[in-house]
């Protein structure tokens, strides 16, 4: 019941906050802080009341009857893995809400209510463990964020959102025809109709089918994660999108795609991800590299963080192909620290939008002798991107790159690259934006009690996550271990190769 | 044609009584609120008439007609859909000056034809139930003497349908030469082999256009946009919804077999179903008109249904009926917010007049929003249940090519329904007043299919409970 209230309460939140949008400009903010604050309290609740035996994995599940004609059930599920992006998203749903205190003036209710449902929909998502349920949940958080980028965005905000739109909800439909023939050939293998997770991953299917489908369910990840060449999309949504659009873009809808290849293309169709491990890790090496190629050379700050999130999903995808335990603790702390660092730069270059009303690299510099607080707290995350050892994203870059190390030499040496590009784009960007002369004499206000809240938590999280994983690593592993041990099983199987 | 059977028409006879009442009831009085309350009374009665009849069914009354729960089903959505129609034209006629009580009347007949279309098992009534249905659009069409695309829609409409049925009558003289019946069931012998192919195909051929043309699939789609744009926004709906269901459940029962048994049918289709979902949501994309983009994507739409027609299996005659119903719903919708927007001087049908509707009349932007978001299949609507249904069983019967197109379509077709959601969600450069207001009769009829859009979208299980039991009657 509990991870339906967690759903419920954020609909119902985003509903109130349209109606009291009518009356005052800050209710809708204040309801929308309180709902997610309830979700927060209702998942430490889950986290407290979790069984902890080791054959379970499932700290808490809904199974419901929904659509009993096809075999559909409303069927939501949390283990670690689900946990710990819950507690991501409850994080960065609260940095979107005060991110946008200020910066949103214009239509405040329907822009909470948008923010609410988009958020349901990705802790839907990673909830779900009925596959139509799933695709229900990974099309319908399209539509809100649709709407965040087209109504509240910056220029160009109408191509951005459409194409956003359209890439996503293309690969979405051929995950929806692989799903479909996931479930008939389960039934003809079974004679059982039914889109559960736990049930399906025992089918057997013949070579050419698992390859297939597989297929239809990586484009549909490959489009969110991004893997280049699907990642078009990416940086006209994140650069478009208001900066709590784009922090929730960068910070978990990026994430879904790879919870999506965790829980389901890895588990369901193991030999098929095996036979296209090289192509994944090739497609992971030219995301890393290219994302930060693509970075070093923008000029928009917005769009420079965008492609910086190419390339760091590319670890991510590195990660989980090369399925070792080592590289899989690296790519959920790639997932979660790119959240918080990502997250943090967008909440500042919105910041910086704000105040200046530009995000050219050209019209900016020596912004530190104005907005020192400002400008050393960007340092900051700038240098947990580029991979500071002692700040989280170290530590999944490196576990990544110890577990890739295992199955191809080469491959690592080339997404060690990736690292040192990471230097050259999060330096360049420090010394064209904040140092040199202030040309352009700006004078403006330095970091808000507002701003300062969200840049000590965040800060705090990632040197907690920089210092001290191994809490994150403990709650991932039992989800891990299933995981794998799925997997296993499924490979050893006998008569499911032809 | 015993008690029972006379019984068994009641629906049909129903229909037929209301369209002689509505005519003696204008010739009395002529009142607009009188013809619309006689209209509903006698659409709400027929529509009761068909719970009684469910015990009674399946019967063959005479040679033409079958009434079984199939058909029964038909029958119940296009006498609700066009009771719909008729409380819409109430609002949107209402603020007209000429007399409107005759398009009740039409409306009353057309809905007869389209009754008769899908109890039919016969090429005699299958042409009856045609004809009536056409000859009342021809009026509904250009009801408005004064507004020139309302003429031309009607005249384009009649010569188009009067060529359509010529095809059409040709084609069923070819298969009775041939087969010696006029049966639907003549079509099965496509299989057995012992009739002459030489005739029946090309008769099956012509049929196939006549039916084509009242669908307004690719190619016999050309009158489509025009008439869409040209007829009031109301009989616009009605075309779209009432008249090509009716079609539809026709097509099922005529051709099914046909195209599992015959490998040139399937084809013919499957070229019809491609050709239509490419070139409706294709051509839909550079409109700017938003009544001719509901006509092109309806286009696209029947396309769909055509996939889930020629994947012929029992999950497939569900998958139709529910799209069906989905569309219809959908469909009835968006061109409700169409007509209920519209001014006498003209219809709302400019893209322009969207612009910002949602900070003006949220609740109807909303509205219009969930419908076109419902026509592009998105999760939570019921349109996106019915193309999951389509997908299902195409998917069931391995026709991936079909499937594929019908997914890439589509994916064009979000395009253009986004772009209106986006000028519904876009800043007015100047706040306008907006002086339409919303009878309580549109807003009833407008609440209660947005609640089933969204209702069925999330919890589709009743209706496809209803439409299992539907489909375990026809055999």
């Amino acid at each position: 019941m509990i991870l339906i209230l967690l759903i419920g309460i954020l609909l119902l939140g985003g509903i109130l906050a349209a109606i009291s949008g009518r009356w005052s400009s800050n209710l809708p903010r204040w309801i929308s802080l309180a709902a997610i604050a309830v979700d927060l309290v209702l998942s430490g609740r889950i986290w407290a009341a979790r069984s902890l035996s080791a054959s379970n994995a499932w700290y808490h599940e809904v199974d419901w009857n929904w659509v009993p004609n096809f075999g559909i059930h409303f069927h939501l599920a949390v283990d670690g893995l689900s946990f710990l992006m819950l507690i991501l998203t409850f994080f960065l749903g609260i940095v979107a809400v005060l991110c946008s205190w200020t910066e949103i003036r214009d239509k405040i209710g329907f822009f909470h209510f948008n923010l609410m449902w988009v958020l349901a929909g990705i802790v839907s998502v990673f909830l779900a463990m009925d596959l139509f349920l799933f695709y229900f949940a990974w099309e319908l958080m399209l539509v809100p964020m649709y709407f965040l980028i087209v109504i509240w965005g910056h220029e160009r905000r109408v191509y951005a959102g459409t194409k956003f739109f359209l890439f996503t909800q293309c690969s979405g439909l051929l995950m929806l025809i692989a799903i479909l023939a996931l479930y008939f050939l389960h039934h003809q293998a079974t004679g059982v109709y039914t889109f559960e997770y736990s049930e399906l991953l025992g089918t057997t299917l013949s070579r050419g089918a698992e390859l297939a489908i597989m297929l239809g369910f990586f484009v549909a990840f490959a489009v969110k994660l991004p893997v280049v060449p699907l990642h078009t999309w990416l940086p006209d949504a994140h650069t478009e999108a208001p900066t709590a659009g784009s922090v929730i873009l960068a910070g978990l809808l990026l994430k879904t795609g790879g919870y999506g290849l965790l829980r389901f293309v890895i588990p369901l169709f193991p030999h098929a991800a095996h036979e296209f491990t090289a192509v994944a890790l090739a497609l992971a090496v030219i995301g890393i590299i290219y994302g930060a190629v693509m970075a070093y050379s923008q000029t928009d700050l917005k769009r420079l963080v965008a492609y910086t999130s190419v390339s760091h999903l590319g670890f991510v995808l590195l990660g989980i192909f090369s399925w070792n335990p080592l590289a899989l603790q690296g790519a959920i702390m790639t997932m979660i620290c790119h959240g918080l660092s990502t997250g943090a730069l967008f909440v500042l270059v919105g910041g910086l939008q704000e105040r200046m009303h530009t995000r050219d690299l050209d019209r900016m510099g020596g912004l530190w002798t104005v907005m020192p607080r400002l400008s050393a707290s960007a340092l900051f995350f700038c240098l947990a991107s580029l991979g500071l050892p002692g700040l989280g994203d170290f530590v999944g870059e490196f576990l990544v790159l110890l577990g890739s190390y295992k199955v191809s030499v080469a491959l690592t040496l080339f997404a060690t690259f990736g690292i040192l590009a990471s230097t050259f784009y999060a330096l360049r960007m420090m010394q064209r934006a904040f140092f040199g002369p202030n040309t352009n004499s700006w004078r403006l206000p330095d970091v808000t009690p507002r701003e300062g809240l969200i840049i000590t938590a965040m800060v705090l999280g990632l040197l907690w996550l920089g210092f001290h994983p191994q809490p994150v690593l403990n709650t991932f592993a039992p989800a891990m271990h299933n995981l794998q041990h799925e997997v296993q099983m499924r490979a050893a199987a006998p008569g499911s190769q032809p | 044609m015993n008690a029972i059977d006379a019984l068994a028409l009641l629906p049909l006879v129903l229909l037929a009584k209301t369209a002689v009442l509505v005519m003696l009831g204008i010739a009395v009085k002529r009142s607009h609120k009188l013809t619309l309350g006689l209209t509903l009374t006698g659409l709400a009665a027929s529509f009761l008439s068909i719970f009684a009849v469910a015990r009674l069914v399946p019967r063959q009354v005479t040679l033409l007609l079958l009434i079984d729960r199939y058909a029964l089903f038909y029958l119940g959505l296009i006498i609700a859909s066009a009771a719909a129609v008729a409380v819409l034209s109430s609002q949107y006629f209402g603020k007209h000056d000429g007399q409107c009580e005759e398009l009740y009347l039409l409306l009353v007949l057309a809905t007869l034809g389209c009754g008769v279309l899908v109890t039919s098992v016969h090429f005699a009534s299958f042409l009856l139930g045609l004809e009536i249905l056409s000859v009342s659009l021809y009026g509904m069409v250009a009801y408005f003497k004064g507004r020139g695309q309302g003429l031309e829609a009607g005249i384009k409409y009649l010569i188009l349908a009067s060529a359509s049925a010529a095809f059409l009558l040709f084609g069923l003289a070819l298969i009775y030469a041939d087969t010696g019946s006029m049966a639907f069931s003549s079509v099965a012998n496509l299989s057995v082999g012992k009739a002459n192919l030489a005739l029946l195909l090309p008769g099956i051929a012509l049929t196939v256009t006549g039916i084509g043309f009242k669908l307004g699939v690719v190619p016999f789609h050309l009158w489509t946009p025009d008439v869409y744009q040209g007829a009031p926004a109301p009989v616009s709906a009605f075309i779209a919804t009432t008249s090509k269901t009716a079609v539809v459940a026709l097509l099922l029962r005529y051709l099914e077999a046909g195209t599992q048994q015959s490998k040139a049918v399937f084809l013919l289709f499957a070229v019809i179903a491609v050709a239509s979902m490419c070139a409706g949501n294709l051509l839909a994309l550079r409109q700017n008109n938003v009544k001719r983009v509901l006509a092109y994507s309806s286009i696209a739409h029947f396309g769909y249904i055509l996939v889930g027609f020629l994947a012929a299996s029992t999950m497939a005659t569900g998958a139709v009926a529910f799209y069906l119903v989905a569309y219809t719903v959908t469909l009835l919708t968006a061109f409700g917010i169409v007509s209920v927007l519209s001014t006498s001087e003209a219809d709302a049908a400019d893209l322009e007049d969207y612009r910002g509707l949602f900070w003006r009349r949220p609740v109807l932007a909303s509205v219009f929003a969930a419908a076109l978001l419902s026509l592009a299949g998105i999760p939570a609507t019921i349109g996106f249940v019915g193309k999951f249904y389509i997908l299902a069983s195409g998917a069931n019967a391995a026709v991936w090519p079909l499937i594929l197109v019908l997914v890439l379509t589509s994916v064009i077709g979000l395009f253009y329904y986004l772009r209106i959601v986006v000028t519904l969600f876009s800043t007015l450069p100047e706040p306008q007043s907006s002086t339409q207001k919303l009878e309580w009769g549109s807003a009833f009829v407008l609440g209660g299919l947005a609640l089933l859009l969204i209702w069925l979208g999330v919890y589709p299980a009743p209706l496809l409970n209803l439409i299992r039991a539907t489909i375990s009657g026809l055999n």
